[in-house]
């Protein structure tokens, strides 16, 4: 990891604030530069999901999604973050196409020459069951604008908490370029519910905390190299975990390009055996 | 009948759908049995017809039914990639994927090994050769589930289905979904019949603009030589569409269907950007 200079020293103000205690449009705000937010299709714009109604689910007027453009550290960003107290924050097909089209305008920007960064604030259980086909149409829009974008500007995950990011949109977070995560974050594809449900509980006991935290937890994850930093819950350092993966170089290889790598790690796995979270630690320390 | 297929505990159409198009004399470029991948001629060009099949002597045990597991997803991947290297200062090389699958991988094991990367890596190199400008063409022959989907299909230029009670495309299985929501299946089905996003039927998805064609009028289990030229002559044209038209998905909201099912996406669209262009 680069030798930044310490949260403190950057952002003083912001040193020892949760980020995980704030809402969407607060985490959005906290991570750009005083005064810049400017938030794009906002409540009053009271662009609503209208499939909720007929399924007695009182609609949000923002769809559970905030786009903001601004500034971090001077650079032109979109800060796209999703709200996961509304509805777990699962994708319907307003909040969706939201996060596709905000990240095609900025594709379109970097197209003319004018660079901008795309930051998302995933919190979300994936699809939003009550629009099941829409949701899942808009994560496939979602995730080719992401592919799309990356080739220009970083696109940059940050998954802090409590919701954690799963399903198709777990899937999305893989596609950035660069991906952040707390210790109270959880990335996964299946829920350990779904995963009970489907494979039984001597596959997946759902109600096992440790087993939970141990599988998909954000310090698992980052000791099995799936995400890129692990941070704090923590404005100031999830600010400067963001300022460094933007520095990043746009030819570094996208974990998904390491297909050898990838294949010749699962080749070292023994599929018969109940494996544990350490082994899979060694296994990657390896790789 | 749909429900067994759900549970994927047969050959499963995949296989037979990639043997009627891809024929059995062609070479099997895939080390896994799950991942079925070949070239062959199809309107004298050369394309790759890749699929996901059960495969009962699978590594992993939960993917042996036609689940996209951990192997199924990279396997895809490097199927794909090599297609996008090869073909580099060549015509680009159509790439055909035929779908049945029942989900992905459930499993602690598929969890702990990164099973969303697995599939984002298969999603990311459909994308790539679509926009490195390979026609990517799905052709769904069953059940099209989940993030399965969006693993192998949902990434492609065009999008065929056969207009057949065995072809579903959704986000969750039916019995799963059930669980899942506290529902029972009938309550699933008529609360689908008032929100069309729920539905399970092919020809409720239809409207939706996602689909290039609904191929009607073959026999999706025991194909005849009339529905194999007939698919064929499908899939040339969604090629020959795919060559001509955008690299990006936008297609599928400009379609008619679109422009009266999705009316909340395109107003989503039309006002972001008038926002964004003001700012």
């Amino acid at each position: 990891m680069t030798n930044a200079t310490s949260p403190q020293a950057l952002a003083p103000h912001l040193f020892g604030i949760s980020f995980i205690e704030l809402n969407a449009r607060e985490r959005a705000r906290s991570l750009m530069d005083e005064g810049s937010f400017e938030e794009l299709l906002g409540p009053f714009d009271r662009m609503k999901s209208p499939w909720l109604p007929a399924q007695g689910v009182v609609p949000q007027s923002d769809d559970g999604v905030v786009i903001a453009r601004g500034a971090i550290d001077g650079c032109c960003t979109v800060v796209i973050a999703i709200e996961g107290m509304f509805q777990g924050g699962s994708i319907g097909e307003v909040s969706g196409t939201k996060i596709a089209c905000a990240l095609d305008l900025a594709y379109q920007d970097n197209e003319a020459g004018h660079r901008t960064y795309a930051v998302l604030l995933l919190e979300t259980g994936g699809v939003r069951l009550q629009e099941a086909n829409l949701g899942l149409a808009v994560i496939a829009e979602i995730q080719s604008s992401i592919i799309a974008l990356r080739r220009h500007t970083p696109v940059v995950g940050v998954i802090a908490g409590m919701v954690g990011c799963f399903g198709g949109m777990a899937i999305s977070a893989a596609l950035c370029s660069h991906l952040i995560a707390t210790r109270e974050a959880r990335l996964g594809l299946n829920g350990p519910e779904v995963i009970e449900q489907e494979a039984g509980v001597e596959e997946f006991d759902s109600t096992d905390r440790r087993l939970i935290w141990s599988t998909t937890g954000g310090a698992q994850r980052y000791e099995t190299g799936f995400i890129d930093q692990l941070v704090k819950d923590d404005v100031a350092a999830i600010r400067t975990a963001v300022r460094i993966a933007f520095q990043q170089s746009l030819s570094a290889k996208n974990r998904t390009a390491e297909i050898d790598k990838y294949l010749a790690f699962l080749a070292r796995v023994n599929p018969t055996e109940r494996l544990d979270a350490s082994v899979v630690r060694n296994l990657w320390k390896g790789a | 009948m749909n429900e067994n297929r759900l549970n994927g505990d047969r050959t499963g159409r995949g296989r037979i759908w990639f043997t009627a198009l891809a024929g059995t004399k062609c070479r099997q470029l895939c080390p896994i049995g799950s991942v079925l991948a070949a070239d062959t001629d199809l309107g004298g060009h050369r394309v790759r017809y890749l699929a996901v099949v059960p495969d009962a002597e699978n590594r992993f045990p939960r993917a042996r039914s036609g689940e996209l597991g951990l192997e199924e997803g990279w396997n895809l991947a490097k199927q794909i990639r090599e297609v996008i290297d090869e073909d580099q200062s060549e015509v680009r090389r159509p790439i055909i994927a035929i779908v049945d699958l029942p989900s992905q991988a459930y499993g602690h094991r598929e969890e702990l090994l990164g099973i969303f990367l697995a599939c984002a890596a298969a999603a990311n190199a459909y994308a790539e050769a679509r926009f490195a400008g390979h026609p990517v063409v799905s052709l769904v022959v069953g059940n099209a589930l989940s993030g399965g989907f969006l693993a192998h299909g949902y990434q492609a230029n065009r999008i065929l289905a056969f207009d057949d009670p065995g072809v579903v495309i959704h986000a969750m299985g039916k019995q799963a979904a059930a669980r899942v929501t506290k529902r029972s299946v009938a309550e699933l089905d008529e609360l689908a019949r008032k929100v069309l996003p729920l539905s399970y039927e092919i020809r409720a998805f239809a409207r939706f603009g996602v689909l290039h064609e609904l191929i009607e009028g073959v026999n999706a289990d025991t194909p005849t030589e009339t529905d194999i030229k007939k698919v064929k002559a499908a899939l040339q044209r969604a090629i020959a569409d795919a060559r001509v038209g955008s690299r990006t998905l936008e297609n599928r909201l400009t379609s008619p269907e679109a422009t009266q099912t999705r009316k909340a996406s395109i107003e989503v669209r039309r006002l972001l950007t008038a926002q964004w262009k003001r700012s």
